[in-house]
């Protein structure tokens, strides 16, 4: 994987988001404390990136920032993975009115456009980081369980399936052990070419407002503000949204090859 | 001798379409993959279900372990009616009845080490003690080292994968094993270790063998009894000894004929079977193999022959037999 230059430019990138957000604490600014007397200063070596509209290390910001995005993907992501995994599996092993009516379920959240559904959600929940996660895991987690699903209906019949059944193994153990770990290596592929979706869903709600309250700083309230003051100076939005495009850049490309390897079907060598 | 198994006028159904698109088209709902089977498996003995693929040999294997509903017909085992169990009720009865699928490598669960693989029969019926020890003597008496205990199914050839089935199928001491055509996909050397290892394994513990098969040179060597099936039903059934010597149905002679022999000599008689099977959604009147017999006669396009059952115990259904 390390010989493919498409994924050690995903590495490369998602490694310096990761850093950044580990790091975030040793720029020597506060990403929240305001400087009214440095307003939109153009970057130099004591900002990297320059100032916002109230004096703030926009670099600090940004590296602020990649927690909450890194934060919310990896949670919402990581509870899309054992809901739909959980869920799918029961649909496709289960009885078949479980089945319809966990399909209805999925089909129904899916036929929301994602924008609407976080307005819909917020207005009821207002503006949190715990209506993101909700957000994002609701988009998600019916693709994963009708893949999961889908795969489980065509392992229910295979032979090693039921011979386990012939030996008397109860239905859990049955999921568990023979169905569950070749459900994994797939889904996983998935999630990882989802994260930048998510990540630019986390962005686009708190650019609208729906997502994490100011001061705290979000990818998508560093753009907001910088949108709002394009005309006093251009560097709030530069910054809000080159950190948007290395880090969906960088996970797509790290998810690609991921799959490329993991996925003896799309090999191309056979 | 005392019946382990008995079939009796089992028939087993799958839907097809469902049933306003069956009203539509005319077509049937459903076809009977089994259409009314009845057969006794007499304990410690080999007995085999011949036929061509699609004649319901298999379905009606999985259907006596209950993998495969029933519709009508009742399945008894050791004194007990199993058919119809539940799940939960069936768990103790598959402790007794073991099974061995057709493909040696996908029968193994991908991504479970043999010593997974073999440890699978212990756990679910909770013999759990001495675990290690029980693994390494069922490698042993299957002829595999014991270092195997550690390979991928992926990593083995088809007839290591065969012996672990057979090791995983004898783990808890079977009344009976069902095995499901065991030696496809074997090399001709291999799938005689095979039977040797099965008919060895038969002596040392007193097993009873139902054998699934098309291989009729397979029936020959390891079966006392069998039957052969056609369109899901049983045509004719008898002493191995006893069909081979002289097959009455016109099925099983045209079946026999067209099994290869080793004398060139006696391959001079070759009776053939024209055409393809019938579909079993559309069944043919009468005697259901006529469209392809060579021998028939006006009765056979009408009425469907009744079984025949000499006191031989040899039974056929055939209006002219040979």
């Amino acid at each position: 994987m390390l010989r493919e230059p498409m994924g050690l430019l995903g590495i490369g990138l998602v490694l310096l988001i990761v850093l950044g957000a580990l790091f975030a604490g040793l720029t020597g600014y506060s990403p929240s404390k305001l400087a009214m007397r440095d307003r939109f200063l153009d970057p130099s070596f004591t900002h990297l990136l320059g100032t916002d509209h109230l004096g703030r290390d926009l670099f600090t910001r940004v590296l602020h920032g990649a927690r909450i995005a890194l934060g919310v993907a990896f949670v919402a992501t990581g509870i899309s993975f054992i809901g739909g995994l959980i869920l799918g599996m029961i649909a496709g092993y289960g009885p078949r009115w479980l089945d319809s009516l966990l399909l209805l379920l999925f089909d129904s959240l899916r036929a929301f456009p994602t924008v609407m559904l976080a307005l819909a959600l917020v207005t009821l929940t207002g503006p949190s980081l715990a209506a993101v996660v909700l957000v994002v895991v609701l988009a998600t987690l019916p693709g994963y369980a009708r893949v999961v699903r889908a795969q489980t209906m065509s392992l229910k019949t295979t032979e090693f399936v039921l011979s386990a059944r012939s030996l008397g193994a109860p239905s859990w153990r049955i999921l568990a052990v023979h169905i569950m770990p070749n459900l994994i290596g797939p889904l996983v592929i998935l999630v990882s070419m989802d994260i930048p979706v998510v990540i630019t869903i986390e962005a686009g709600m708190s650019f609208l407002g729906l997502g994490v309250r100011p001061p705290t700083p979000s990818w998508g309230a560093i753009l907001n503000d910088g949108y709002a003051f394009i005309r006093e100076s251009a560097w709030p939005a530069i910054a809000g949204g080159l950190p948007i495009i290395i880090a969906t850049l960088g996970f797509t490309f790290l998810g690609e090859t991921l799959r490329d390897h993991l996925d003896p079907r799309l090999r191309q060598d056979g | 001798m005392t019946p382990l198994l008995e079939v009796t006028d089992v028939v087993i159904r799958f839907p097809i379409h469902n049933r306003i698109a069956a009203r539509l088209t005319g077509q049937p709902s459903s076809i009977e993959a089994v259409a009314g089977v009845s057969f006794t498996l007499e304990a410690g003995s080999t007995y085999a279900l011949v036929g061509e693929s699609g004649s319901g040999k298999t379905t009606l294997a999985r259907a006596i372990t209950g993998l495969v509903p029933i519709e009508s017909g009742q399945v008894d085992f050791a004194g007990r009616t199993i058919s119809g169990l539940s799940e939960t009720a069936l768990r103790g009865v598959r402790r007794e009845i073991a099974m061995i699928f057709q493909d040696p490598i996908g029968s193994l669960s991908p991504r479970l080490s043999v010593r997974a693989i073999l440890a699978e029969p212990f756990k679910v019926h909770g013999e759990t003690a001495d675990l290690d020890g029980k693994i390494a003597r069922l490698l042993d008496d299957v002829g595999l080292s014991p270092h195997f205990a550690q390979r991928y199914p992926h990593q083995l050839s088809g007839g290591q994968a065969r012996r672990v089935s057979i090791a995983r199928a004898l783990a808890l001491r079977p009344k009976l094993v069902i095995a499901d055509e065991p030696t496809a996909g074997l090399d001709v050397s291999i799938q005689g270790e095979m039977l040797n290892l099965m008919r060895d394994l038969q002596r040392k513990f007193g097993t009873t063998f139902l054998m699934i098969t098309h291989n009729l040179n397979v029936v020959r060597h390891v079966a006392d009894r069998m039957a052969v099936m056609y369109l899901g039903r049983i045509v004719e059934e008898g002493l191995t000894d006893d069909i081979f010597k002289a097959p009455r149905h016109r099925y099983t002679t045209a079946l026999l004929s067209a099994n290869l022999k080793a004398e060139p000599e006696a391959a001079s008689y070759v009776i053939e079977a024209e055409g393809e099977t019938p579909s079993l959604l559309n069944r043919p009147k009468g005697c259901e193999f006529h469209p392809r017999c060579l021998f028939k006669r006006d009765v056979c396009r009408t009425d469907m022959p009744e079984e025949q059952m000499p006191s031989t115990g040899h039974r056929f259904a055939c209006h002219n037999p040979a």
